[in-house]
């Protein structure tokens, strides 16, 4: 066989599995957004978006995004760090922080509606403690902040651990003899981290954060159980328009903005910490 | 001026003794080198020094002072690191100015010692470039010319060659030398390679499981080795050793059927002399040669005298082929006598 064909040849099975079921059913739904059963149009998107939903589900997912990704990203690192310091027992807590990793993200927010309910735990322990008269109901429209953080907080706890995982292989792949020398010539702690782990971390940053972003774009579960209809985001629109309003078209089209906006920031991440030609390990 | 003393030192990873109790003094700008075989606590012991691991027992002064519970960057040293540890995600520029930028030094200052180091180690056109667009000996200059640019009272080097090939490794070996000579720093320089450490050392300590076994010039550590580890481990190949019996009068010794003058003692010794220091000879070892290996400039024979391995050196020109038996003679005052019990020199 020609040795220039192999690699071909050999990504094959991949690429016909990828277009098969993913870029097959991507057409359709691209073509469910652009046509009204008889031509182009661009009326999915002009209905989606001039719909008072629209503008708030957008600022509640960017915003959700906004909070959520910066103290996963400051977490994950610092429990990275952590972990790649000790020397016993390692394993254990990789494990133990990993675990929400294995939950569905439905399960989660019904983890956190247990604690943040009428009847759930904290009332319980507020009330036990005798901090609280009688139960709130936390999670209500006329406590719009309360949800947000319910959210945020089963976010952080749900999600933290999937940058964890990538950021403890990437510092585990920076050679101990780079921190030797910084401290040598004269780096404090947090000087070697800033100028020696961040900066040589970059690839699994990426990484790390295109996968979050995204993840934090299509947040959808956490968000219906915590905050129902209280907290409108981008891809609970998409299930509304598919199968309450059972509007197709205005759900493809949804589904592509949201595919735009990750676009876009996968393409923002990878450029700002892209690594200089030749900068490599 | 920064003399270094090494007092008392002993270092256990757990139940593994790597070093026991270590005592050298290096003087001031002196070059001393730590030689031994893998694993016998040379990168231990530079670690030590250099605050990067502590030792168990023991204090490290360095110019007057007592370093040992301070950190590396307060101690006057700086390193160049076997595997470089030049940082791939900064420039040439950069790595070289380092330490001075941890300083917090002025940028003009940062420039010009960054340019001066960097002319020195010959790199001044590399430095815009990463260290992914080096070369391993563009690398190996960058590092010792971020280590020069601190300045520094000590510099210390683990292995900073290995990893050359032999040619840039030669090349290497007395532009380094120069180039210390000049900066007045005192230098501890690691290296498992005797030619290394005979060619660029004013002292060499040997070093053999976690001990120094000896302190020396280069000269005096290849001519007068000071115990039998010593004796078998420098030179290329090293002394040979025979069995010798005291034969009836003092200073009179039996060895291999000959009788040789020595040390005054009263029980067995061993002697040794190197293979350079053989020739043939009407009155001497019977030797059987086994293998003949030419080496252009000169011949390799390594033979058995009375079952014992014994190689000898001979001019290129000598007719020698296997199973001949030559007589070698050693030169005078260059035989050397060990005591078997103790492995110490005897003389
Ligand atoms: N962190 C450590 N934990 C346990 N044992 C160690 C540690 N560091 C070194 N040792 C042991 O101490 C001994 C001396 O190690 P060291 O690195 O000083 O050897 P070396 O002389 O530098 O060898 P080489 O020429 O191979 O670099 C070795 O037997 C090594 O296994
Ligand atoms: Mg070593």
């Amino acid at each position: 066989m020609n040795p220039r064909l192999l690699p071909y040849v050999l990504i094959l099975p991949v690429t016909l599995f990828l277009c098969l079921f993913f870029l097959y059913p991507f057409v359709l739904v691209a073509q469910q957004a652009f046509s009204d059963g008889s031509g182009f149009t661009l009326d999915n998107f002009r209905d989606v978006t001039s719909h008072w939903k629209f503008p708030i589900s957008l600022k509640n997912t960017f915003l959700l995004a906004l909070a959520v990704v910066p103290i996963q990203l400051a977490l994950s690192l610092l429990m990275a760090t952590m972990v790649n310091r000790m020397k016993r027992g390692r394993d254990l807590i990789l494990y133990i922080w990993t675990i929400p990793l294995g939950i569905s993200d439905l399960a989660a927010g019904i983890i956190w509606l247990a604690i943040f309910e009428q009847s759930g735990f904290l009332n319980s322990m507020m009330g036990g403690l005798g901090l609280i008269d009688s139960p709130t109901n936390f999670l209500s429209y006329q406590s719009p902040m309360m949800v947000f953080v319910a959210i945020m907080l089963a976010e952080v706890w749900r999600a933290t651990a999937i940058m964890l995982v990538i950021l403890v292989a990437g510092i585990g792949l920076i050679p101990k003899e780079y921190y030797e020398a910084g401290e040598v010539f004269g780096a404090t702690a947090w000087q070697r981290f800033l100028k020696i782990t961040l900066p040589m971390l970059r690839p699994s940053l990426q990484t790390a954060l295109v996968l979050r972003v995204i993840l934090a774009f299509e947040v959808f579960a956490v968000v219906q159980a915590l905050g129902g209809t209280l907290f409108p985001v981008l891809m609970g629109e998409t299930y509304e328009y598919q199968f309450t309003l059972l509007n197709a078209g205005a759900a493809a089209a949804i589904a592509l903005i949201i595919l735009g906006i990750s676009i876009a920031f996968t393409l923002i991440i990878m450029r700002a910490l892209r690594v200089p030609k030749g900068a490599t390990i | 001026m920064a003399v270094i003393e090494i007092k008392n030192v002993a270092k256990r990873f757990g139940d593994y003794q790597a070093l026991h109790d270590i005592n050298l003094t290096i003087d001031d700008q002196e070059f001393m080198v730590l030689l031994g075989a893998s694993g016998c606590g040379k990168s231990t012991l530079l670690r030590i020094i250099c605050g990067l691991e502590t030792a168990s027992e023991g204090e490290v002064w360095i110019g007057g002072k007592r370093v040992d519970h301070l950190p590396p960057k307060d101690r006057g040293i700086s390193m160049v690191f076997q595997n470089y540890a030049v940082f791939p995600h900064l420039t040439v520029f950069e790595n070289i100015g380092f330490g001075l930028r941890m300083q917090k030094l002025p940028n003009d200052q940062v420039k010009r010692r960054v340019e001066r180091t960097a002319g020195l180690m010959h790199i001044d056109q590399l430095l815009k470039r990463y260290s992914g667009e080096l070369s391993g000996g563009q690398r190996q200059r960058v590092a010792v010319a971020r280590a020069l640019a601190m300045e520094p009272d000590v510099i210390l080097m683990d292995e900073p060659l290995s990893n050359l090939d032999a040619l840039l490794r030669m090349e290497m070996r007395a532009e380094l030398k120069g180039v210390l000579a000049e900066s007045n720093t005192t230098a501890i320089y690691v290296t498992h390679d005797q030619v290394e450490a005979m060619s660029m050392a004013d002292r060499i300590s040997v070093m053999h499981e976690g001990k120094i076994v000896q302190a020396a010039s280069p000269i005096e550590v290849y001519r007068d080795p000071a115990a039998e580890f010593v004796a078998g481990f420098i030179g290329n190949p090293p002394m040979n050793f025979l069995p010798a019996t005291p034969a009836g009068a003092a200073g009179q010794w039996s060895v291999a059927g000959q009788t040789l003058h020595g040390p005054n003692a009263g029980k067995d010794l061993k002697f040794a002399i190197r293979p350079e220091d053989l020739t043939l000879a009407d009155q001497g070892f019977q030797a059987r040669a086994k293998v003949v290996e030419p080496l252009g400039a000169h011949l390799l024979v390594t033979c058995e005298v009375e079952g014992h391995q014994f190689r000898a050196i001979l001019d290129s020109e000598t007719q020698v082929r296997m199973g001949d038996t030559l007589t070698l003679a050693p030169q005078d005052g260059r035989g050397r006598w060990f005591d078997p019990a103790t492995t110490l020199a005897v003389s």
